[in-house]
């Protein structure tokens, strides 16, 4: 079922409670009561369609939004949006899940310890190198478009995918901390750290469904008008 | 069970209607996602993360069917099946995990996703094959040296096609992707 303006925001969030993450990058403040979804943007200065169409992505992993919906959207949000969320990823998650690992790689021998703060720094790299694209060539691009402009010769065609090769890597972790990390190593702090991850893999999986839902399709009507 | 989700890549729309509602009628399957033809095929794959390809081979560019599959990169493991109802070269048809011709019953089409979807987990349901078989370390530690699998070929004596082979294995009994997480994976059982 799909989420409708009417809808209170605490019954939304009670029928998905990972959308709680939503909300910060949306900066709407939890403490709002009864009120309906329409009435929480209408006070935030937000596009309800736009909020609903992310809670909507974010909670049906089948569900593919139409050209229409796109078109008839107000998408200023997106950008803020998606910048919001890395800002998440990079500032609160990521640095916790290394504090934990670094922990974990303390109490391993000094050469193991060296090559799993090496994979997660990698990762981590990899990551921030991911994101500052998208925010110093894609994101540029886009509010250029919406300002009417060409954007230089670029094109959404250009935005390399690698968010499935940052999953993976997750995943990768995942893997080492339950199946090949020798079982004495931390078993209290590694299940811990384990669902870190698996809520961070998660939420980056929305976050990359948003991307090829929403915003590459998006890119691309505008892209399409120009011609 | 959940249903396994095919992903139907197909022009015309009545064979795509009527090869829908027999796959559908098929316990355990449904056709989860159709696409007309093979562009923007990837993101398609990110999206509908199918269990089983049913791809018409007339739409793989003939410039490409040597490495079509390079094609379906995103989801390596997932086996697929070719949809034929024109004359194909033999030889490149023995490339894909299946073959549904056009006049196959429906008994046929279920046989044929049966015998290609145990193949697929085949390997996983002996025991004796969890753990990694000694070439399958020496190829290992070579991708954690970042070989690339030409190289690997080439050290180890063995056809490319070897290489890559022995790759997919490690990854499908690991179930780590990354080279990077390889080389931790090797170092933790000290194979380097």
């Amino acid at each position: 079922m799909l989420y409708t303006p009417k809808m209170k925001l605490a019954d939304i969030i009670s029928s998905n409670p990972s959308l709680v993450l939503i909300l910060q990058r949306f900066r709407i403040e939890l403490g709002f009561g009864e009120k309906s979804v329409a009435e929480i943007c209408r006070a935030n200065g937000l596009s309800e369609q736009f909020f609903l169409l992310i809670c909507n992505v974010y909670t049906n992993d089948r569900y593919l939004p139409s050209m229409e919906e796109l078109q008839g959207t107000d998408m200023s949000s997106l950008v803020p949006y998606l910048i919001a969320s890395h800002g998440y990823y990079l500032d609160e998650r990521i640095p916790h899940i290394e504090r934990h690992l670094d922990r974990i790689a303390e109490a391993c021998p000094q050469n193991h310890k060296e090559i799993l703060q090496r994979f997660f720094h990698d990762y981590k790299t990899e990551v921030q190198n991911h994101f500052l694209y998208e925010e110093k060539t894609v994101f540029p691009y886009i509010e250029a478009l919406r300002n009417g402009e060409s954007g230089d010769g670029y094109s959404i065609n250009q935005f390399e995918e690698n968010h499935s090769n940052i999953e993976d890597k997750l995943n990768d972790l995942t893997n080492i901390f339950i199946k090949y990390l020798p079982g004495n190593i931390m078993p209290k702090e590694r299940v811990s750290v384990l669902f870190d991850i698996f809520q961070l893999s998660g939420d980056l999986n929305k976050h990359s469904l948003i991307e090829e839902k929403i915003l590459i399709p998006y890119v691309e009507t505008i892209e399409r008008s120009r011609k | 069970m959940k249903n396994r989700k095919i992903l139907l890549i197909e022009k015309s729309p009545i064979v795509v209607q009527g090869l829908t509602e027999l796959l559908n009628g098929i316990p355990d399957y449904e056709v989860a996602a159709v696409a007309e033809g093979l562009e923007r095929i990837a993101e398609r794959l990110i999206v509908v993360k199918p269990d089983l390809i049913v791809l018409n081979p007339q739409l793989v560019d003939y410039s490409k069917r040597g490495s079509f599959r390079a094609l379906f990169q995103e989801c390596p493991q997932v086996p697929i099946v070719a949809l034929v109802y024109s004359y194909f070269d033999q030889q490149w048809l023995r490339s894909f995990n299946g073959i549904i011709e056009i006049t196959d019953d429906r008994k046929k089409i279920e046989s044929c996703l049966t015998e290609v979807m145990q193949a697929d987990n085949a390997p996983s349901d002996g025991p004796d094959l969890y753990e990694l078989s000694e070439r399958e370390r020496e190829v290992l530690v070579e991708v954690a040296n970042g070989l690339s699998n030409k190289e690997i070929a080439t050290k180890l004596h063995i056809s490319v096609h070897t290489a890559i082979t022995h790759r997919k294995n490690i990854v499908k009994k690991t179930g780590i992707k990354s080279v990077a997480g390889l080389t931790v994976y090797a170092m933790l059982n000290n194979l380097m």
